[in-house]
């Protein structure tokens, strides 16, 4: 082809995996096999796929953290760490949690899942994505390496200044943590980018927005929260690096300096970003929980608007977390009673969810009883946060073991036991083969089990006064048995999640074939082929209601039908439909980028830029800043294939 | 430091709102689990004729459940908004006006308190044991020397937090004498754990004697044994402790002077027996490891020196 | 596969104009771009508002520098306005005055910052406010020195007749980052030298 076409009226095919069309789409979109073509990829399902062991395996090591914290806590006057290591260790485990399990876990499904749901063949931009994977595996390595040194970062996740300033924290700990997280927002927000973009122009045509499954909401308003809050933090981790390391005077008080302004930089993040990290989690139970109980989810639209309102609404709450820090009365009733008024829209979803198995015909599979689990947990821990946004009761639950109930109940209960749940629902879709119900239905009966006795008495620990982030307690004020308990029964749950990891390990090899559809469920991903091909769908699917793959079933006038056999077969060359934002009329054919190195030539520069910093060797800060104008503007070359130049 | 049951004004409020609150949040999680069961259990009337027919044959229905469950929650909302405005407002100042005024300075990882009066020959400094007259409001100023800590005491009322760079004020009282055990809230370093602190809440006339003990200088004493501990303390301890009336005036450590009179060691490490003192004395860094007090600062026969005078300080 | 047909309607291949992802993406680089600067300002005010004695610190900040590198880069701007215009036309000549005049304004721009920095009486580590006031400019200088990288390189890919009237979503793009260095520069002129002189 040596012109290259502008305008194109494109064919419309009835094909399937089986057709041989579907052989040219598989040249075009397969990459190089090997180690090569392992690193170049930018296929979404690989790099959804890698983005879930990543953080999966971070959430083993967070939990280690976890479990030696608790054999510490489990006795009064306990010795086996010392309070130094303590410190780092409750650090490293709210930082791996919160940032490297968390939020990456759930940007594995939707990588792996948006293209597949929204009836697309990539995500708006593969490369970046791929970036964004590169960036955080290197973040999350750059986030370890003081590590090893006994010096790992160790004050707390919030890591308030002053005490991670220089005068009082010397050392490279607190600069690692702050670089860190200045690479990881990077990945997040391009991460966060490729979301939005792909949401506003790759669904499948006829999939206007009020057809898009809920996850596609959750994880959409997620990364719109993003794109406002990482700014925020990035900006006070950079303004700490350079109080420590170039004497500026940003949170300094002896030179005007206010330590309060990193509290308020780093909760006007951190609160939209605990939404960040559930609410793609309640959108895989909104989709998951209608496919089990034979019904479509109550209330689509209460539901999708409760989620973009609770991100709304999340902005302004921030100062709930600064209750005790001595702010005027007047600022803080605002800030309470607006951080009551987020329950309703949490309300929402949870009435809608209670609605749907009530009304509906439950079939009782392990994924499900995570989803049902999930919702009562979702309920203790939200009332707890209800509690602690009455200020004067924040007052006393702040900084206890009431809050760490809290946010273990919330982040467990709202991001784990989902996530655990998606991946019994997606296996199949992801492996071709189904888990083994059996042992799932004991997994979530130890970890349901062993989270309740866990972390429940830690609500009594903290109105027994019991402050957090205490590497030890004297005898006599009596929190020595509920510890034991809470140590215990996080132990149990451990287990529990040491069976789920099993059973995802038989079940690889093992596992019974699942077929296109094993649950009848209702939408797009499952009218492809289990494990997808690469291009994902023969066809672009054309959409016309939330449920196409259910479509016959719930009456709807026959003329207006999704069709997954029959659409646009787009095959000259890696190319996807392009469609208008709200109503998803087909607007442009899109081409998309071959398989790269860039992506991962570009973060590893990134990485080096950042080790540059650390170190303060400027010759290979600049030797990277070089690589990294170089690479990316090799990325943005214009290219015929991509039919970005004509001539 | 258990807070279900609270002892004063400053308290009692939060502790009805918090017994309020939390009893709304366990009907809250009861209903939803009943209905989450009556759900998942529920005997259903028509069972489906084959696997492939769906539970409810349109999308719509189920939308009273959103109804009226949001409708409720709204309700109960605002009721307990307004609940929480009228508390935050009553605990956010004294019922009067406080007569004594202390000031608390934060450090790692113990809290010097200031007494304060408009009479500056009744103003004297002490550590980590608070005394305050029982049935009247104390305030208490919030300074940090160094980073952020947060002032406690549990059962007397909620938390503040001691910044560097502002004073935070706030205010106590208890309604019964007693000892409260307070504690630091913000985590501030490797001893944050062992930060604690007491409130011990006397009679008013026990509060007056107190305050005139504490007001007395160490006598100069005549044996000669007291006077070569106290040569030994001039020579190790000055630099960080203070002891009135002699001429050891460091700022870095408590004030010592009237060290006998306290119940506890090193913020409320320990009881203050003989032994525990000798043993802090010779190595705190075993029994608090980190706490800017070193190891080693004097040999065993000047220990026993250094403990003799300190046994004066009454 | 049953060839059924082809569409009625006939669909732009590629990127092109509007229609590229990549549009899409530059707005939403510049949302979380400007919410950057919101904090940094946010920072700015924070402290303002907490600082005991006079502010700013060091008096009024001169007007005499600042206020021609608002119009250089205002008037950069309406270069590149004029440049992209001219790529609608296909002309690609008219594209690269554009580009190059722009990159020049920039260029000066740069100068007089540097200029107005080496004339304060304070330094990066002074105080609170001389430490966000070369933290807040410096990150608006670094935006721009970033545009004027893209600004060569869009010039280097005209001068190899990448573009014309139909294929120039990167002159778009580029242009579009350029417009919003232009008015960040207005948000930070008016916290730094306006607003003190208002209170
Ligand atoms: C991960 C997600 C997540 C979620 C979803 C939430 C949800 C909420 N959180 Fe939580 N929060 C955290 C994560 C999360 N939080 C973390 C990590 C911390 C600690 C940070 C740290 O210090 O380390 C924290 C801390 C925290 C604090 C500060 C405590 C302190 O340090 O003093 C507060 C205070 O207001 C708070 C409030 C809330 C509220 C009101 C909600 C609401 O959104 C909850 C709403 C939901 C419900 C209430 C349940 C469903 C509703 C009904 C069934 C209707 C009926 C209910 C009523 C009438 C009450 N949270
Ligand atoms: C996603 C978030 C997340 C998750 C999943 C967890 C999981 C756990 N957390 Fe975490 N936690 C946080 C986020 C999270 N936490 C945050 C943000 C903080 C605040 C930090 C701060 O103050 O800065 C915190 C703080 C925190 C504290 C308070 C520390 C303090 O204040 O001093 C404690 C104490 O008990 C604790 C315990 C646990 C336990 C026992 C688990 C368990 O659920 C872990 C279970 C998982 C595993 C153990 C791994 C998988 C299992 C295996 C590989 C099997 C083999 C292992 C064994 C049999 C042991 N956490
Ligand atoms: C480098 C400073 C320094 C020196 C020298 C020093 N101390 Fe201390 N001392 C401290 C600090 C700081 C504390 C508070 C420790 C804590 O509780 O975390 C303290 C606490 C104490 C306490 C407990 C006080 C209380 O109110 O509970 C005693 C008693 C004490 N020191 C005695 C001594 C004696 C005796 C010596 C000399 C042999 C000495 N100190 C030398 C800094 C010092
Ligand atoms: Cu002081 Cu914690
Ligand atoms: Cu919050």
């Amino acid at each position: 082809m040596s012109e290259v076409e502008t305008f194109r009226a494109p064919i419309i095919a009835r094909a399937s995996d089986r057709s041989p069309s579907s052989q040219i789409l598989k040249s075009n979109w397969e990459g190089a096999g090997g180690v090569a073509g392992w690193l170049s990829s930018v296929d979404h399902k690989e790099i959804g796929k890698r983005y879930l062991v990543t953080a999966f395996l971070f959430l083993i090591i967070g939990g280690l953290e976890a479990a030696v914290m608790r054999a510490q806590l489990a006795q009064p006057n306990e010795h086996l760490l010392t309070p130094e290591q303590y410190n780092q260790l409750f650090t490293m485990h709210g930082v791996t949690m919160i940032f490297l399990y968390a939020l990456p876990v759930l940007s594995g499904f939707s990588n792996y899942l948006w293209p597949l749901l929204l009836g697309s063949r990539d995500m708006a931009f593969p490369r970046l994505n791929a970036l964004s994977y590169w960036v955080f595996l290197f973040a999350g390595i750059f986030l370890y390496v003081s590590f090893p040194l006994g010096k790992a970062p160790d004050d707390g996740w919030f890591n308030y200044v002053p005490y991670a300033s220089r005068a009082y924290n010397p050392g490279p700990n607190i600069d690692v943590y702050a670089l860190g997280m200045v690479l990881l927002g990077i990945s997040t927000t391009v991460g966060s980018i490729n979301f939005i973009v792909t949401l506003l122009r790759m669904r499948a045509p006829g999939m206007s927005i009020n057809r898009v499954p809920i996850l596609i909401w959750g994880t959409l308003t997620a990364s719109v929260g993003n794109l406002f809050a990482v700014p925020a933090v990035s900006l006070a981790f950079f303004m700490l690096w350079m109080d420590r390391q170039f004497g500026t005077h940003f949170f300094d008080v002896s030179a005007g300096g206010q330590p309060l302004l990193w509290q308020h930089l780093f909760w006007m993040f951190g609160h939209p970003w605990v939404y960040a990290i559930v609410l793609p989690a309640m959108g895989i139970v909104s989709d998951g929980l209608p496919t089990f109980c034979r019904r479509p989810l109550v209330g689509y639209t209460p539901v999708a608007l409760a989620t973009v309102a609770t991100m709304a609404l999340g902005f302004g709450v921030w100062v709930h977390h600064m209750f005790a820090t001595g702010l005027p009365v007047i600022a803080m009733s605002y800030f309470s009673a607006a951080s009551m008024i987020i329950v309703i829209p949490s309300s929402v979803a949870v009435f809608s969810w209670v609605a749907t198995i009530w009304t509906g015909r439950p079939v009782f599979t392990s994924a499900f009883l995570f989803f049902v689990g999930f919702v009562i947990l979702f309920v203790i821990g939200g009332v707890s946060g209800f509690m602690t946004a009455a200020v004067p009761v924040d007052l006393q639950l702040t900084h206890t073991y009431f809050v760490v109930a809290h946010l273990h109940y919330v982040i467990i209960g709202i991001n784990v036991f989902p996530v655990v749940g998606g991946i019994f629902y997606w296996f199949p879709k992801i492996t071709g083969r189904l888990m083994n119900e059996a042992l799932g239905k004991w997994s979530f009966w130890v970890m349901f089990i062993g989270f309740n006795v866990g972390f429940f008495p830690m609500h009594i620990l903290g109105i027994a006064g019991m402050p957090r982030r205490i590497y030890t307690y004297p005898e006599y004020l009596g929190w020595g048995p509920l510890n034991l308990i809470v140590t215990l029964g996080s132990y149990l749950f451990a287990i529990g999640v040491l069976l789920f990891f099993l059973n995802v390990f038989v079940s690889l090899k093992r596992g019974k074939r699942a077929g296109d559809n094993p649950w009848d469920a209702a939408s797009l991903e499952w009218s492809t082929s289990s494990p997808p091909p690469v291009y994902n769908f023969a066809v672009i699917p054309t959409v016309a209601s939330r449920y196409p793959l259910w479509e016959g079933r719930l009456n709807q006038s026959d003329d207006d039908r999704s069709s997954m056999q029959e659409g646009f077969l787009l095959d000259k060359g890696r190319e996807t439909m392009g469609t208008t934002s709200l109503d998803a009329e087909p607007d442009v054919i899109l081409k998309m980028p071959p398989d790269a190195y860039s992506p991962l030539v570009l973060a590893l520069a990134l990485a080096v830029l950042f080790i540059g910093a650390l170190l303060h060797s400027w010759w290979l800060l600049g030797a990277s800043l070089v690589v990294i104008l170089l690479a990316s503007t090799s990325w943005l070359w214009p290219q015929r294939s991509l039919s970005q130049i004509e001539t | 430091m258990s807070y279900w049951h609270t002892y004063g004004p400053a308290g009692d409020p939060i502790t009805k709102l918090g017994w309020g609150l939390g009893i709304v949040s366990i009907v809250v999680t009861v209903v939803i689990a009943v209905m989450l069961l009556g759900g998942l259990f529920r005997r259903r009337t028509k069972r489906a004729p084959d696997d492939a027919q769906l539970a409810v044959s349109r999308e719509g229905g189920g939308m009273g459940w959103i109804y009226v469950g949001v409708g409720v929650s709204t309700v109960i909302l605002i009721i307990c908004m307004g609940w929480t405005l009228v508390t935050s407002a009553s605990v956010s100042h004294p019922p009067s006006t406080p007569a004594l005024t202390v000031q608390v300075t934060a450090s790692q990882w113990w809290w010097s308190l200031r007494y304060t009066s408009d009479d500056m020959s009744r103003t004297f400094i002490t550590a980590n044991e608070i005394h305050i007259p029982v049935g009247q409001p104390v305030r208490f100023e919030l300074a940090s020397v160094d980073v952020i800590h947060s002032f406690w005491v549990p059962q007397l009322g909620g938390k503040m937090d001691v910044i560097p760079g502002q004073t935070n004020v706030t205010w106590l009282q208890a309604d019964k004498p007693g000892v409260y055990r307070g504690q630091c809230a913000v985590f501030c370093g490797a001893e944050h754990a062992l930060m604690a602190l007491e409130v011990i809440a006397d009679t008013p006339r026990d509060f007056r004697a107190w305050q005139d003990d504490q007001l007395r200088e160490t006598p100069i004493s005549s044996s000669a044994t007291v006077r070569a501990g106290q040569k030994v303390f001039q020579a190790h301890c000055a630099a960080c402790h203070t002891i009135r009336g002699s001429d050891a005036a460091g700022i870095v450590g408590p004030d010592l002077t009237h060290l006998m009179s306290r119940r506890t060691l090193a913020a409320g490490l320990f009881p203050n027996t003989q032994g525990n003192l000798a043993g802090w004395i010779a190595a705190p860094q075993g029994l608090k490891p980190g706490a800017q007090m070193p190891d080693h600062l004097v040999s065993g026969t000047d220990l026993t020196a250094v403990l003799g005078y300190l046994n004066t300080l009454q | 596969m049953v060839e059924l047909g082809v569409s009625r309607t006939v669909l732009p291949v590629g990127s092109k104009a509007h229609h590229a992802s990549g549009w899409w993406g530059m707005l939403t680089v510049i949302a979380t771009e400007a919410t950057l600067f919101a904090y940094l300002l946010f920072s700015y005010f924070y402290i303002a508002s907490h600082a005991i004695g006079a502010w700013p610190p060091y008096g009024m900040p001169k007007l005499s520098l600042a206020i021609p590198c608002t119009m250089l880069l205002v008037a950069g701007s309406f270069t590149m306005w004029w440049g992209e215009r001219g790529i609608d036309r296909d002309n690609p000549v008219r594209l690269m005055i554009g580009l190059v005049v722009s990159a020049v304004l920039g260029l000066v721009f740069i100068a007089l910052e540097g200029l107005e920095w080496a004339g304060e009486p304070f330094h990066l580590t002074s105080d609170a406010y001389s430490s966000l006031y070369f933290t807040v400019t410096g990150f608006h200088l670094v935006h721009v020195a970033v545009g004027l990288l893209l600004l060569m390189v869009l010039f280097v890919w005209t001068a190899l007749g990448y573009f014309d009237a139909q294929r120039h979503s990167a002159v778009s793009i580029g242009v579009l980052y350029w417009h919003f260095i232009t008015i960040v520069w207005l948000a930070v002129f008016f916290t730094f030298y306006i607003a003190p002189r208002l209170g």
